[in-house]
């Protein structure tokens, strides 16, 4: 057991050589707010969500270092607040009507706009006009509400050993492109026991026809907040099985 | 003291929020002791009048929608937007993806089933907008229910706290969009 630690909201906590701030945190079971963060794929860096004050600069929690000594703010109403906010552009970037989405309740974002204390998306909304691609016989993505984690590109690069997704544009004409001669999910290499294909903390990208399994109103996000959902009892568990 | 007046109204929503409200069942007897409805479909009183609280189910599809909601917040102290339709435009803004000629020939043109295809233009008919639009894009929101549709706890925690003068909130896990 290293004896560094760093100090989160007055809470002393260890880290070892190499972890970042979210690591430490997760570890000592201390949520910090993140979307495009799940242990065991590299770090993106790209939500701020877990943006904190590491003596008194903003930085992201997820991908910088813990460092002996830092004197950490993160769960203030002031960061709460920029949290909120993120979230709210979030939502208003791509087409996010709850109501019509079978992802409902068992989406993190969503989640964390409650745990936000979200009512509106403030800003006027884009109604970006997006593709969506439902040629695969198993899945379907729905760029609408692809929030750019990255989650699905990392876990088909690292986890799943394929090359799926990526990323493609600037600003507001960013999308998911997927990696097939036609650009479509039906000729990628993609399975449905893809890790690829169950990450999406959003609903962007669906298992066909499981939608409805587990009716609205009894959904993980419905059941447990989303920081107690990110530390340990239920983990990973925006990422369902098909056939669960 | 005097009741607090309440107006209601729908725009381009469901009226799921109504009838969410109206869950309350027996607990509206006790609210019309302190409230009193003006403009509402629940008594069908159609001009509005000066009042206390406005609550507003759905977004904006149509000029009538438009010029509905101005009237109310003219009149109304305090705005209140009910329901994921007032808030972001709900399941009607699904629409903005497509053009309103799309939308428009699809319906009365190339479903499935029509007769007589033709386009209305009655000068009765309110004229669309190109897109649905929540309701703070257009006049000042005081607070937000949430929900589809807010449950009917929510309206009675929202009423009950303007009527004892507290700020009103909702339990978090009173906070829900669907
Ligand atoms: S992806 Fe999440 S936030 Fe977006 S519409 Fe679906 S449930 Fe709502
Ligand atoms: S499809 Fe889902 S996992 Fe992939 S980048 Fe978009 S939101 Fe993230
Ligand atoms: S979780 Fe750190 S930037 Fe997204």
């Amino acid at each position: 057991m290293s004896n560094k630690t760093i100090t989160i909201d007055d809470i002393e906590v260890p880290f070892e050589e190499g972890q970042t701030i979210m690591d430490a945190a997760l570890a000592a079971e201390i949520y910090i707010p993140h979307l495009c963060h799940k242990p065991g794929l590299s770090p993106h860096g790209s939500c701020k969500l877990c943006t904190v004050d590491v003596d008194g600069r903003a930085v992201s929690a997820c991908t910088l270092p813990a460092a002996e000594g830092q004197r950490i703010d993160n769960n203030t109403p002031a960061l709460n607040e920029v949290r909120k906010t993120i979230t709210q552009m979030l939502f208003i970037e791509g087409n996010h009507l709850c109501p019509s989405c079978e992802k409902s309740g068992d989406c993190t974002l969503q989640a964390m706009a409650y745990h936000l204390g979200m009512l509106d998306g403030h800003f006027p909304q884009f109604y970006p006009q997006r593709e969506l691609d439902a040629s695969h016989p198993t899945l379907v993505l729905d760029r609408d509400r692809c929030i750019l984690c990255e989650l699905c590109v990392r876990a088909s690069r690292e986890y799943d050993g394929k090359d799926v997704f990526a990323i493609s544009g600037r600003n507001t004409n960013r999308q998911l492109i997927v990696n097939s001669a036609t650009g479509r999910l039906a000729d990628s290499d993609i399975e449905t026991d893809d890790m690829a294909a169950h990450i999406c903390p959003v609903g962007a990208i669906l298992i066909k026809d499981h939608g409805y399994e587990i009716p609205i109103g009894r959904r993980t996000f419905d059941l447990h907040s989303v920081a107690e959902s990110d530390l340990g009892e239920i983990k990973l568990s925006n990422v369902r099985h098909h056939d669960e | 003291m005097s009741k607090l007046r309440v107006g209601t109204t729908s725009l381009a929503g469901c009226f799921g929020c109504h009838m969410s409200f109206l869950d309350m069942d027996e607990r509206i007897v006790g609210l019309l002791e302190h409230i009193e409805f003006t403009r509402s479909p629940i008594n069908d009183i159609k001009h509005c009048e000066p009042c206390d609280i406005g609550l507003i189910e759905g977004g904006l599809c149509n000029a009538d929608n438009v010029h509905v909601l101005q009237e109310f917040r003219e009149n109304c102290k305090i705005l209140i937007a009910v329901g994921a339709c007032a808030i972001n435009g709900g399941v009607p803004a699904m629409r903005n993806h497509f053009t309103l000629k799309q939308c428009l020939e699809e319906a009365f043109i190339d479903g499935i089933g029509v007769d007589n295809p033709h386009i209305p233009n009655d000068v009765e008919i309110p004229l669309l907008l190109s897109k649905v639009h929540p309701i703070h894009e257009v006049v000042k929101v005081d607070y937000y229910l949430p929900g589809c549709p807010p449950p009917a706890d929510a309206f009675v925690k929202i009423l009950t706290d303007l009527l004892e003068g507290r700020e009103p909130s909702l339990p978090n896990e009173m906070l829900h969009y669907d």
